[in-house]
C-alpha cells in the first residue's frame, strides 16, 4: 500500500499536489507525538539515514537529525568540511562509497542546484533534498505550509506574499511550488534585480511595493537577505534596503489588518524584519521551527515506508 | 471477492454487551476515579466511547477517556500493511498511576494490541493496563489474553470478522465474512 508516489523528495515543483497534502496531514499527527513525554516513535527502527551536508547548516541539521532520532531511525551525519570532499574527492565517488554501507535514505544539503536530481541517477534509496544552492528548499516550504494550515485551518484561496531576496532564495522558490499547487494566491515583492525574470510565468504576482503586499496578504513569509550569497552591489547599503523593503513595527503599524508574519530563519534582526515584529504576537516563527521537525517526520515517514526499493 | 457467511451480532446484541462489559469493568475497579478506557482507533475508540459513557451513567463517576493510533508503533511497517489512514492520538489526562483499559473491537493475532502498549508508555507510566474486546476470534501471535470479551468467535484463517458502526458505516452490526 502506497501512502505517497513520491520516491525522492528532491523539491516541491515535480510531486504530486496529493503527496503535498499527505505530507502536511501526517506531520500535524507527528506534531501531537511532540506533544508527548516521550516523543519518540519506533517506526523507522532499524533504518540508517545519512545526512549529508555540504553547506552550512543549524536549523535544518538539527531539525532533520531530531525528526530521525524522533523516528528511532539509525543517523549519520556527514559534513563537508571535515571529510575527504576537501582531499578532492567528488561527490559521486562520495555518494557510492556512502551508498554501499547500505544506507536507507540520504537527506543532502549541497550548493549546487539539482544535485540531489544527479544524486537519485547513483543511488537507489530516497533521497531528500535539504536545500540545493538555489534551486529548491521542499521541506522548509512543507512546514511553511503547515503553520499556515495551522494558523488559517486551510491554504486554499489565501493571500501569501513572499518578500526579500527571491532571486538566491530556495525556500521562496519551494514555496511558489507548493502554495500554487494548493491554490493560495501567491505575491512576491523584491527590488526588481532580485526577482527572475519571467517568474510571473509560475503563478505568481509582482509588486516592488512592499505596503502593497501587506495590504493585500493573509500572511507575509519575509526571507533573510543572504549576504553571503550576494555579489558586491546588489543592494546599496542595509539601511535603504529596510527603509523600502524591511517589515519594521512602523510599517505595520499603518495597515488597519493584522497579517501573519512567518521567517525560514536565520534572521537578521533589524534588516529585513524588525525585533518587534520577530518577538510580536503576529509572528509564528518559532511554530514553524517546532512544524519543520514534525515535517521532516512526515516526509522521511512516509518516503521510507510507501516505497518498494527492494 | 468477500461474501458475507453470516451475521454474527446485531444491533441490540452489540448494545447489550457493551453494557455487560462496562458492568464487568466497573466490578473489576473498586476506584473509578483512577480507571481510564483508551480506545484504538478507529472502531475501538468508538465502543471505548460508548463503554466510557455507560460507565459514567451508572456510576455516576466522571472516566478519562483518550484515543490511541498506533500506526507509528505497528510491526508489520515494512510490509506496508499498516493503515492508510493516519490520525493523531489523543490522551489528554495523566496516565502515570491510572488504570487502563484498552478498548479493540477485535481482537486477532495481538500484535495492534502490543503496539497500542508500547504507545502507551510513551504517554508514562500506567499502573495497570486491562484489555476489552468487542470480539475474540483467536489466532494469536502473541501472548495476549482479553480481560474483558463481549464474545468469543473462533474463525479459521481465510474469515475476516467485519465491525460495522452506525457512526462510520450508517448500521451496528457485526459480519463474518469469507474471502
Amino acid at each position: 500500500m502506497k501512502r505517497i508516489e513520491a520516491k525522492h523528495l528532491l523539491g516541491l515543483e515535480n510531486i504530486s499536489t496529493q503527496d503535498i497534502e499527505t505530507i502536511i496531514d501526517v506531520g500535524f499527527t507527528f506534531r501531537e507525538v511532540l506533544e508527548r513525554p516521550v516523543k519518540k516513535v519506533p517506526a523507522l527502527n532499524g533504518k540508517n539515514i545519512v545526512n549529508l551536508f555540504f553547506e552550512n547548516s543549524t536549523r535544518t541539521k538539527i531539525s532533520f537529525e531530531l525528526a530521525e532520532k524522533r523516528l528511532s531511525a539509525d543517523v549519520t551525519n556527514f559534513s563537508a568540511s571535515s571529510s575527504s570532499v576537501k582531499k578532492g574527492e567528488s561527490l559521486r565517488d562520495t555518494i557510492q562509497n556512502i551508498h554501499v554501507m547500505k544506507m536507507d535514505c540520504v537527506v543532502m544539503r549541497h550548493p549546487i542546484p539539482g544535485s540531489c536530481l544527479q544524486l537519485s541517477n547513483y543511488v537507489d534509496v530516497p533521497i531528500v533534498n535539504a536545500g540545493d544552492g538555489t534551486h529548491e528548499h521542499p521541506t522548509q516550504a512543507l512546514l511553511d505550509m503547515m503553520s499556515i494550515k495551522e494558523k488559517f485551518g486551510k491554504i486554499k484561496g489565501l493571500n501569501i506574499g513572499i518578500v526579500g531576496d527571491i532571486l538566491h532564495s530556495r525556500v521562496a522558490l519551494s514555496n511558489i511550488f507548493g502554495l500554487i499547487k494548493l491554490g493560495a494566491n501567491v505575491k512576491l515583492c523584491a527590488p526588481p534585480h532580485l526577482l527572475q525574470r519571467h517568474i510571473e510565468d509560475y503563478g505568481v504576482s509582482i509588486t516592488y511595493d512592499v505596503d502593497e503586499l501587506i495590504d493585500w496578504a493573509d500572511a507575509v513569509n519575509v526571507l533573510r537577505i543572504q549576504r553571503e550569497r550576494m555579489g558586491v552591489g546588489l543592494i546599496p547599503s542595509i539601511r535603504e534596503y529596510r527603509k523600502f523593503f524591511g517589515i519594521t513595527s512602523e510599517r505595520l503599524s499603518r495597515h488597519k489588518k493584522e497579517i501573519v508574519i512567518m521567517h525560514p530563519g536565520p534572521i537578521n534582526r533589524g534588516v529585513e524584519i524588525d525585533s518587534q515584529v520577530a518577538d510580536g504576537d503576529q509572528a509564528i516563527i518559532l511554530d514553524q521551527v517546532l512544524n519543520g521537525v514534525a515535517v521532516r517526520m512526515s516526509v522521511l515517514y512516509l518516503l521510507l515506508g510507501s516505497n518498494d526499493f527492494d | 471477492m468477500s461474501k458475507i457467511k453470516s451475521i454474527l451480532l446485531n444491533e441490540l446484541e452489540m448494545s447489550k454487551m457493551l453494557t455487560r462489559l462496562s458492568h464487568e469493568i466497573i466490578e473489576s475497579h473498586n476506584e473509578i476515579s483512577s480507571l481510564a478506557i483508551v480506545g484504538i482507533r478507529t472502531r475501538g475508540e468508538i465502543f471505548a466511547r460508548k463503554i466510557v459513557d455507560s460507565i459514567e451513567k451508572i456510576s455516576g463517576h466522571k472516566v478519562d477517556f483518550g484515543i490511541l493510533d498506533v500506526t507509528f508503533y505497528r510491526d508489520d511497517f515494512s510490509q506496508n500493511l499498516g493503515s492508510p489512514k493516519i490520525g493523531p492520538s489523543d490522551v489528554n489526562f495523566n496516565v502515570n498511576d491510572k488504570n487502563i483499559v484498552l478498548v479493540d473491537d477485535v481482537l486477532y493475532t495481538g500484535r495492534t494490541i502490543r503496539a497500542a502498549m508500547d504507545e502507551l508508555f510513551s504517554f508514562g507510566r500506567a499502573s495497570s493496563i486491562k484489555l476489552g474486546v468487542l470480539i475474540d476470534r483467536g489466532h494469536r501471535e502473541l501472548p495476549i489474553k482479553a480481560d474483558f470479551v463481549g464474545k468469543n468467535f473462533p474463525t479459521s484463517n481465510n474469515e475476516h470478522v467485519h465491525v460495522l458502526v452506525n457512526e462510520i458505516d450508517g448500521k451496528d452490526e457485526v459480519r463474518l465474512v469469507e474471502y
